[in-house]
């Protein structure tokens, strides 16, 4: 009895052929690629003693930083809410004219390599640029400061919340509104009371996921940022002046928090995506 | 009415917000014309970039793609204790910073790192080096693959491949025969993924790679080079270079359904 | 080839019920076997288990009184029809048969020639001359369901495993594919079988049916047996339409408790006590009055003609009973003063009383 059971294990509970072969890769690969970098980032900032830990995490200088990447991360993710609600709404249900091009544009923050899209936001909001002295006349400068990071996170998050919520919106039937609206809704209580309900958990979804990219986006914020320690400089950006420091402890104190916090917060997603679960069950 | 509304908001946003970056890319590769911008590519530093990002690429995509194959298989196709948690480990470094994907590599095997020393010992160089550059790029590209082909695979269910077995075919067999055919356009898009991460990755690789120009410097790296150093028209050429490589990557996933709707209309 | 599985035991992982509960079933060389029950039941995973398709906790299966270990013994040996068919789609309908043929060793690899004209006689077999160059997804589902027949006899076995190889097709092609397969089974000698779900189907064309609830074989019988003498309530009613009327055995005859249901007289060795009767709509007799003066009490209500049956409702009491009459016999009695059950089977606790 014990035998076969541990038979059923070994075989992968399956008659497929190939279990132990690809499993022995697939671990022998994580292991190398992944477990081991990831055991540095928590042991190493202890080999030095606890001591030397704790003084690290108080360095204020890093807690600037952690705050500027937290706060800007947070900001552009809620900005990205509304306008990435209005353009997955254009998208899913608005008809909206040309929305094949429109649809392969979303993608484009992602798609354009960070390193292009830091110069380039740099050059376009700069106070020569296109776009930067147009909001010069305005007396708004974005360049070298948080408004600029700000920007920056907001230009490579608006994927993650479009992307999260134009599903949602495509498959919520339309029976549902005209249902509503034989009972008698207005249109803006249908919005509400019919659409909201279940575009949040993906609008939180969205928002998550943007924050999470927004802490650790490095390539696209530098060039734009001004990097003035306690002012402009971001924690990635900390990592990186620690290390040409050869500071390793700092700069591995740093990322241990980076790396909490985004882990924090996708877990947070999932919660909210389990909790809501039984609203995206078809009926 | 608020439709109309809605559309010309969504137009605006995109164009001012997502199309003016790529334009202003253009017209800043271009600003002294076509040959001031294809002049500054001739540069062996700029030639020496485009070379280690291509091979870097290469190496990155065949590997992970094998082992994307292989770990979508086992993670789609069998029950085993620990698999969700297998699972959440390939897809770890998406939420990682890139700037942390390159620090864990140096830790490794930096001079300060847990191996460094050993390897320094052997004349074996990792970090800031195109090894470390390897490994950083291997890190950020692992779960592409696995991420694409995993959803279809699950769709596709076991019956197909438990059919073939039951007709006599081996595991090489089974995934060449029936597993991948089925999984084509997915293994693609997660391929082109790859590649255009790998192209285009910055943060991991700057940790990691020493900026050595003309030996450890990939195009981003030399992208921020000449950015810094005011050389704006060869920044932007080889930015506009590696935008183009990189998107059309990515754009190239929604190759066969062009192809196919092509062949709709002939047929 | 004949097939034996002994004591068979699935259980799963945190379940408490297992899904298959030490099963044993032996199939002899050219049976035709039916697995019949209601969803749930057991009926596919004992065929995968069959199959070496899912590993079981314990219990062997053997096949001709050697055991199979693993899929890997059975591979061309057993042919497997799934429930969806699983045709690969991306190969055309030649391809698909000759695919068990394609993937063996080069050493015992028949050459391409040989493995075009099995494909080719395959396809006449399966009455598809002309289809070997489609991909499956030109197919109707009659057609598909006959290429997943030809890919699994494509190696020669000598057992056919079917999995609701019906059920997504429309009711006509059902009935002419279902007598279609018996030939077959019959002109290839083959042992077959079949999982359903539709007992009507397994009727028709199995030798044997076998009928399993909650992961255990209630009974294994033949068709004629079953219908005369289902081991349980559950069988029976599975079987087809039933009317159960409780009631006691007192004295060798069985007393309903229903006033207007006449006792009739119970098989030997059926002790005394509470027990029920089950009996088919068809299998009922309406009395006649015996004299002018006597009041009638039931009339049948007709509802229509199905299946060369008349059909009709009786209210008795509060219940409302169907009654089936031939459509044939002349002169129905649909009025009287009780019913006669005596063609009843009896069951206590579920159980058939013997």
């Amino acid at each position: 009895m014990t035998l076969s059971r541990l038979a059923f294990f070994r075989a992968g509970g399956s008659a497929l052929p190939g279990y132990r072969l690809s499993l022995t890769l697939t671990l022998a690969w994580t292991g190398f690629f992944i477990i081991l970098p990831l055991s540095t980032l928590l042991v190493y900032p202890w080999q030095g003693g606890t001591g030397s830990m704790l003084s690290a995490l108080h360095d204020s200088r890093m807690l600037a930083a952690l705050w500027t990447s937290f706060s800007c991360a947070a900001i552009a993710a809620a900005c990205n809410i509304p306008c990435g609600l209005l353009l997955a709404w254009a998208l899913a249900r608005g008809n909206l004219p040309g929305h094949r091009l429109a649809d392969a544009l979303i993608d484009l923050p992602l798609a354009l390599p960070t390193a292009v899209s830091g110069i380039t936001l740099a050059t376009l909001y700069g106070p020569h640029g296109w776009l930067g002295s147009l909001l010069a006349v305005f007396g708004v400068s974005v360049s070298y400061n948080k408004a600029g990071i700000v920007l920056a996170l907001m230009f490579v998050g608006l994927p993650f919340v479009v992307r999260a919520v134009e599903p949602v919106l495509r498959n919520l039937p339309q029976e549902l509104e005209e249902a509503a609206h034989l009972l008698g809704a207005r249109p803006w209580q249908i919005f509400v009371r019919i659409i909201a309900a279940p575009v949040l958990p993906a609008l939180i979804t969205g928002f998550g996921l943007a924050f999470a990219r927004g802490i650790g986006e490095y390539g696209s914020v530098i060039f734009i940022a001004g990097n003035q320690p306690f002012k402009s400089e971001i924690a990635p950006l900390l990592i990186v002046v620690r290390l040409q420091e050869f500071d390793y402890p700092g700069a591995t104190a740093i990322a241990l928090v980076l790396l909490c916090v985004s882990l924090l917060s996708l877990a947070l997603i999932g919660g909210v995506r389990r909790r809501f679960a039984v609203w995206s069950e078809p009926a | 009415m608020t439709r109309y509304v809605v559309w010309a908001a969504s137009w605006l946003f995109i164009l001012v917000v997502l199309v003016t970056p790529p334009a202003l890319v253009l017209t800043e590769a271009l600003k002294d014309g076509v040959g001031a911008s294809l002049a500054t590519l001739s540069d062996p530093d700029a030639q020496a970039a485009i070379w280690l990002t291509l091979r870097v690429s290469v190496v990155a995509v065949v590997l992970n793609t094998l082992f994307g194959i292989l770990a979508a298989w086992v993670l789609v196709k069998f029950r085993f204790p620990g698999r969700q948690f297998l699972q959440i480990l390939v897809e770890l470094p998406l939420s990682i910073s890139p700037v942390v994907s390159g620090l864990v590599w140096l830790l490794l095997f930096g001079a300060q790192g847990w191996f460094g020393p050993l390897l320094e010992r052997w004349n074996i160089h990792i970090a800031f080096a195109v090894p470390g550059i390897i490994l950083a790029t291997l890190f950020v590209t692992l779960p592409y693959v696995v991420r694409t082909v995993m959803p279809v695979m699950e769709v596709q269910g076991r019956d197909a491949e438990e059919a073939a077995v039951l007709a006599g075919a081996g595991f090489w067999q089974v995934l060449w025969h029936v597993t991948l055919p089925g999984v084509r356009g997915a293994l693609l898009s997660g391929v082109l993924l790859t590649t255009a991460r790998a192209l285009g990755e910055f943060g991991a690789v700057s940790v990691v790679s020493g900026h050595i120009p003309g030996e450890t410097e990939t195009m981003p790296l030399h992208i921020e080079n000449l950015y810094n150093g005011y050389q704006s028209v060869a920044a932007f050429t080889m930015a506009a270079l590696l935008a183009l490589m990189a998107m059309s990557a990515v754009l190239l996933r929604s190759a066969p359904e062009w192809l196919a709707r092509l062949q709709e209309k002939k047929a | 080839m004949s097939i034996e599985v002994c004591n068979l035991v699935r259980l799963v992982p945190g379940a408490r019920q297992p899904l298959l509960d030490n099963v044993s079933l032996k199939v002899p060389d050219g049976a035709f076997v039916a697995l019949v029950g209601p969803s749930g039941a057991g009926k596919t995973t004992l065929l995968r288990a069959i199959a070496g398709l899912d590993n079981c906790s314990s219990g062997s299966i053997l096949l001709d009184d050697s055991p199979m270990t693993s899929v890997k013994d059975r591979a061309g040996r057993m042919g497997f029809v799934f429930q969806n068919y699983a045709l690969f789609p991306h190969m055309t309908v030649a391809r698909n048969i000759a695919f068990g043929l394609d993937v063996q060793p080069r050493a015992e690899r028949p050459a391409r020639a040989q493995i075009a004209q099995r494909v080719e006689e395959l396809l006449e077999l399966m009455q598809l001359q002309g289809m070997g160059g489609k991909h499956p997804a030109k197919l109707s589902g009659g057609q598909r369901q006959r290429v997943a027949l030809a890919r699994a006899l494509a190696t020669g076995p000598r057992v056919l495993l079917l999995d609701e190889p019906f059920g997504a097709l429309d009711p006509i092609v059902r009935r002419s594919i279902r007598t279609w397969l018996r030939e077959l089974h019959d002109t290839l000698g083959l042992t077959t079988i079949l999982v359903t779900h539709d007992q009507e189907e397994a009727l028709e064309v199995a030798d044997r049916i076998v009928v399993m609830q909650s992961g255990r074989i209630v009974q294994d019988a033949s068709p004629m047996d079953l219908d005369e003498q289902p081991a349980t309530e559950f069988v029976m009613e599975f079987l087809g339409e039933a009317v159960s009327f409780p009631g006691e055995v007192r004295h060798g005859r069985m007393i309903p408790d229903d006033a207007l249901v006449l006792p009739f007289a119970v098989p030997e060795g059926v002790t005394d006590g509470p027990a029920v009767a089950m009996i088919r709509p068809y299998e009922m007799n309406i009395q006649k009055p015996a004299s002018e003066q006597d009041v009638l009490s039931i009339y049948a209500a007709p509802r229509g003609t199905r299946n060369g049956y008349r059909h009709y409702t009786l209210q008795l009491g509060e219940r409302v009973v169907p009654f089936y009459r031939p459509v044939d016999e002349a002169d129905v009695q649909v009025q009287g003063v009780a019913l006669d059950i005596s063609r009843s089977r009896l069951f206590r606790q579920g159980l058939l009383c013997a």
